[in-house]
């Protein structure tokens, strides 16, 4: 991934910056700019989400992608947040303490690396609430 | 709107092909489909080529033309069009071919399919797959495509009576099926152990849930009804078309185990048709993995949420059973060569309705239906074919 692909992003994964709906009031992570109820209608604001949302369902990937393969096995979920928007994303536990409907919360972390000597690509993980 | 028949069919044998080249596929298949029709090359007029990803698998883009160039078709200048929607590229490439003919643009439409895996490495597959989801929000964070798939397991398996063992009934049917194919690329059959003593790639989904990397290249050729018999004693009508779309990523979704754009395809299809699931004599599904066989039988209609499971296990679905589906041995064991499956779901199914299916036939099919998804559900095509 470039770094001005990653860099115009960082807002949504460091701090889960995401929008919100004046119109109807809908929240959206990842951000979305036209709102699919309201369409031209919706009026489209900024939201940062407090991260604390609860895991839909998950998986435990072996086989990862070449970026990835360093870091398997991984716990990856879909999280729903607390707003209600749902996103993927790596949950900071072991394989074994997964379940569906724990409750999680925002940790800073590293995600991926374009090799040994390239950008490194930070963002939002998720950890267990009570650990 | 016209009627509009497939007159001709072409499918090269799927596997890893070390010894053929992109263009080396689509060529033998087209000049297989091109055979059966009895159609010469000056007499097409239009072209449709499903692939999903030339550019990652092969770093070739603008395959539309280069297919017509090495079909010999250059000279010829006819309008060949690359169509793009991930694993969904064949069956739209169908779907584009059947438009053209169905208006009366084009007389005699070549709708292909062709993807070359193997030229790269396992690893890099892997990431060229994932850009079937959501690159930014699902391939970012470490989602791989069997990942989010297992993702859709763990939901259903949690929500509806699908015990591990019904999940690997539908490899082990396909594998049978599979067996009975000669352009399968796995003709060993397996057992329930060998589906849950492989290796764990995404939790629930071992390996032999999953569906294969392959090279493969399919054609078939399409005609004005009307006009089919010049070519052919056996055409099989085009029934219905339909095409539905969806959130790219499986966290949009309305329900993680329902593909709703399969909903909508099916029950578009079944409209356009004036048919009902209980008309349909087999169904090649799109079993990328083997809940995603499930989801499918389901969301098409053919019985109710968490089911499908079930009539798996009683061989149902099997060949001989009430429904057969994916007697081609489906993705899983005839193998997925991405672009190309969408088209080879056609071939398998005209092969049936012809009787031309050998050990896999299905005893008096008349009606058949394909289903092909673009990555995780964000697109669907369903097409039904009858004699």
């Amino acid at each position: 991934m470039s770094v001005a692909r990653f860099w115009r992003k960082i807002p949504q994964r460091y701090n889960l910056t995401g929008t919100r709906c004046a119109t109807c009031g809908r929240y959206f992570f990842p951000p979305r700019y036209l709102c699919p109820d309201c369409r031209r209608a919706g009026k489209i604001g900024e939201h940062r989400f407090s991260g604390m949302g609860k895991v839909v369902t998950y998986t435990v990937i072996r086989t990862a992608s070449e970026q990835f393969e360093q870091m398997t096995p991984y716990v990856l979920a879909i999280v729903e947040l607390d707003e209600g928007p749902r996103l993927t994303a790596q949950l900071v536990c072991s394989p074994d303490e997964v379940r569906i409907g724990m409750r999680v919360r925002p940790v800073f972390r590293r995600i991926s690396a374009d090799g040994e000597s390239g950008v490194i690509h930070y963002g939002t993980k998720f950890a267990p609430e009570n650990p | 709107m016209r009627d509009v028949a497939v007159i001709g069919i072409g499918c090269t044998p799927f596997g890893e092909k070390w010894g053929s080249s992109f263009r080396d596929l689509f060529v033998q298949a087209g000049t297989m489909a091109l055979e059966d029709a009895g159609v010469a090359g000056e007499e097409i007029g239009a072209m449709y080529v499903g692939n999903m990803s030339a550019g990652r698998f092969i770093e070739q883009e603008h395959v539309g033309a280069l297919i017509a160039d090495y079909a010999g078709l250059a000279s010829d200048h006819i309008a060949s069009t690359r169509v793009e929607a991930a694993c969904a590229s064949g069956g739209l490439s169908f779907r584009q071919a059947f438009i053209a003919v169905a208006s009366g643009i084009e007389d005699i439409v070549v709708a292909a399919g062709v993807e070359k895996m193997t030229d790269v490495g396992t690893g890099a597959s892997v990431d060229a797959l994932a850009g079937a989801a959501d690159r930014e929000w699902e391939g970012f964070v470490g989602a791989t495509f069997p990942g989010l798939y297992a993702m859709i397991a763990t939901d259903y398996m949690n929500r509806y009576p699908l015990t591990r063992e019904q999940l690997a009934e539908v490899a082990v049917k396909n594998h049978y099926n599979g067996a009975r194919n000669p352009i399968a690329q796995f003709s060993q059959e397996i057992t329930i152990e060998t589906v849950l003593s492989s290796s764990l790639v995404a939790d629930p989904l071992r390996l032999f849930d999953c569906s294969p990397i392959t090279d493969g290249a399919a054609a078939v050729v399409l005609a004005p009804l009307e006009r089919a018999r010049e070519y052919t004693d056996t055409p099989v009508r085009v029934l219905a078309s339909a095409q539905a779309s969806d959130t790219i990523a499986l966290h949009d979704r309305r329900d993680i185990s329902t593909l709703d754009a399969t909903v909508a395809a099916g029950k578009r299809a079944f409209a356009m048709a004036g048919l009902s699931p209980g008309d349909i004599d087999l169904v090649e599904v799109h079993d990328c993995f083997t809940i995603a066989e499930i989801c499918a039988i389901e969301d098409l209609g053919f019985c109710r949420k968490g089911e499908a499971g079930r009539l798996t296990a009683e061989g149902v679905t099997a060949l001989g059973g009430d429904l057969p589906v994916n007697t081609s041995g489906g993705l899983k064991a005839c193998g997925h060569p991405v672009g190309a499956t969408g088209i080879k779901q056609v071939c398998e199914v005209v092969q049936q309705l012809r009787g031309e299916a050998g050990r896999r036939q299905v005893d008096g099919a008349r009606i058949g239906m394909t289903h092909n998804v673009g990555g995780t559900g964000a697109t669907v095509a369903v097409h039904i074919l009858g004699v």
